[in-house]
């Protein structure tokens, strides 16, 4: 059984800030898609397929998880707010929560590894960490998809190599992704200039939701869209090779706003620091943005006293489902943005000045 | 499906757009987003949380493209295997098995291509497989199969079923006896 309320109160590795490039990159994520030989892929399967599924695949994803790991848990059997709370936390997906039948997840430690068995394909493994780490994220990726293959059998055939539900994901079944905090490009608008490169570099750009269709404080994840026809490695490097530029031209743009209109910055971040400080009714969408300005302040040491890693846990812990697991009841939309109030003044501590020269 | 908003072509760009706090979104071929990208005001987030959705989309548009001159053909392939057609696959944008791959091969390659713009695996592939690690996905096939036969009364298939559980145990006993005497 999960431990929801240890969770709740704790956050995952990735969430740490510490790893390389980490004032403008979140995280890594390399996913692989896999499907069972001989089974019908999940969208098409019957429950009863689901089931057989599960059964074959619950055993062998338990035993690759590494030691310490809160390990596999059947999804099905739990209430829609654990579900909404998994999403929350990235350690499932918003299809994988919603859909029906026998489905579970694997969990690694600090929530850096998700196994979802039954989702659009039998087997979606992830790994995340924070900071910019494709190449580790590849290396415990690949070992424990070469444990798996030593106990089942992954559709697979030469010609297109893995076999998935969908012919987007076939051949690698790899998605690689880096998040990206990007809050001078935005302020700027250059980002526009950033999509425009990147798709024409084959790569996708998307930006992180919160609640509903809400703009996620200025984080966007680029990722690969071709599988099939290049190896792992290259698909690693066509993502990575791009990340420089954009780190530097995100930099570049910081650093030109500290020079040009450096007050106008701190009076932004510190107004940021101060509402979230003291309000006592916030929506998602205004804590997003603000916690958005208060990352870059931190970043550009306009603000002490705050660390990284706490603005990251905002991010997530003021998310709905979150907020009702923090009160153990169900919340009204306008009762979860007095909770997220008093939750972020109790984080950030309340009635403290901001740093000033 | 989604049709670009601007021409009838289909929409590989889903841009969200946020005006006074209300998020709308817009969807857009390759050709006018270029144009949008180039002038429009920032603020909006290119598409979606999860990641396949917006190729997902690109491929059932796609699918529905090719449709009508299909219907004219009257006839699609079906995988033997699931039982889909290819002209499911193409509403749905989802296969059916591992085995549809074979049995679409044909009409997934041009597909495939423009996906990819590549048509052959190169990477990662599966160690050899040993016998054993198949006998275990179809014994817990044919158990599960055998507990709802029995459940729902349906003995002459449980007795068939029983038997052939039964009969692969006796070869994998034999094999296995065989693989560590040599
Ligand atoms: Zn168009
Ligand atoms: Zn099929």
């Amino acid at each position: 059984m999960l431990d929801f309320d240890a969770l709740t109160h704790s956050s995952g590795e990735w969430l740490r800030g510490i790893g390389p490039e980490s004032d403008v990159v979140v995280s890594s994520r390399v996913r692989l898609a896999r499907n069972l030989d001989r089974f019908p892929f999940p969208p098409q399967a019957s429950e009863a397929v689901k089931g057989d599924v599960e059964a074959v695949l619950r055993g062998p994803v338990a035993e690759v998880l590494p030691a310490g790991s809160p390990g596999y848990v059947r999804i099905d059997p739990l209430e829609s707010l654990q579900r909404q709370f998994l999403v929350e936390r990235q350690i499932i997906s918003r299809e994988h929560s919603e859909s029906k039948g026998p489905r579970g997840t694997g969990i690694g430690p600090q929530e850096s590894i998700s196994l979802m068995v039954n989702e659009e394909d039998h087997l979606r493994m992830q790994v995340l960490r924070s900071g910019m780490a494709l190449e580790e994220c590849w290396q415990e990726i690949s070992q424990m998809d070469d444990r798996l293959q030593q106990q089942v059998k992954f559709a697979f055939n030469s010609e297109f190599g893995y076999l998935t539900s969908c012919p987007t994901n076939v051949g690698t079944g790899m998605r690689v992704s880096v998040m990206l905090h990007l809050p001078a490009l935005v302020m700027t608008k250059e980002i526009q200039k950033v999509f425009q490169s990147m798709h024409k570099m084959g790569l996708a750009v998307r930006g992180l939701y919160g609640e509903g269709s809400q703009a996620m404080g200025d984080f966007y994840q680029v990722s690969n869209q071709s599988t099939l026809g290049r190896s792992e490695p290259r698909i690693i490097e066509e993502v990575r090779e791009v990340i420089p530029d954009i780190l530097e031209y995100e930099r570049r743009t910081r650093r030109e706003m500290v020079q040009q209109n450096s007050d106008k910055l701190h009076d932004k971040v510190s107004r940021a620091i101060g509402i979230l400080r003291n309000a006592r009714t916030i929506t998602s969408e205004e804590t997003m943005h603000l916690l958005s300005s208060v990352r870059l302040g931190i970043n550009l040491g306009l603000i002490e006293g705050i660390e990284i890693p706490t603005i990251n846990e905002l991010f997530i812990h003021t998310q709905p489902a979150h907020l009702q697991m923090l009160s153990r009841t169900p919340l009204e939309s306008s009762d979860r943005n007095a909770k997220r109030a008093s939750y972020i003044r109790q984080r950030l501590g309340a009635g403290e000045g901001d740093a000033d020269e | 499906m989604k049709k670009c908003m601007r021409c009838p072509k289909p929409a590989t760009l889903h841009i969200t757009e946020i005006h006074d706090a209300k998020a709308q979104v817009v969807h857009l071929c390759e050709t006018c987003a270029q144009k949008y990208l180039s002038t429009v005001e920032v603020g909006g987030l290119l598409s979606d949380p999860d990641d396949e959705d917006e190729t997902a989309d690109e491929l059932t548009a796609e699918s529905e493209a090719l449709q009508a001159e299909e219907e004219e053909m009257a006839v699609s392939p079906v995988c033997p295997s699931c039982g889909i057609s290819f002209k499911q696959f193409r509403s749905v944008g989802r296969l059916g098995c591992p085995q549809c791959y074979t049995a679409f091969h044909d009409d997934l390659i041009p597909l495939l291509e423009s996906i990819h713009q590549e048509v052959q695996h190169v990477g990662k592939c599966p160690p050899e497989t040993s016998d054993s690690v198949l006998r275990h996905h179809e014994m817990v096939r044919l158990r599960n199969e055998l507990k709802a036969a029995v459940e729902q009364e349906r003995y002459e298939e449980a007795a068939r079923l029983r038997d052939e559980i039964q009969s692969i145990e006796a070869t994998a006993a034999a094999t296995d006896s065989s693989e560590s005497t040599s």
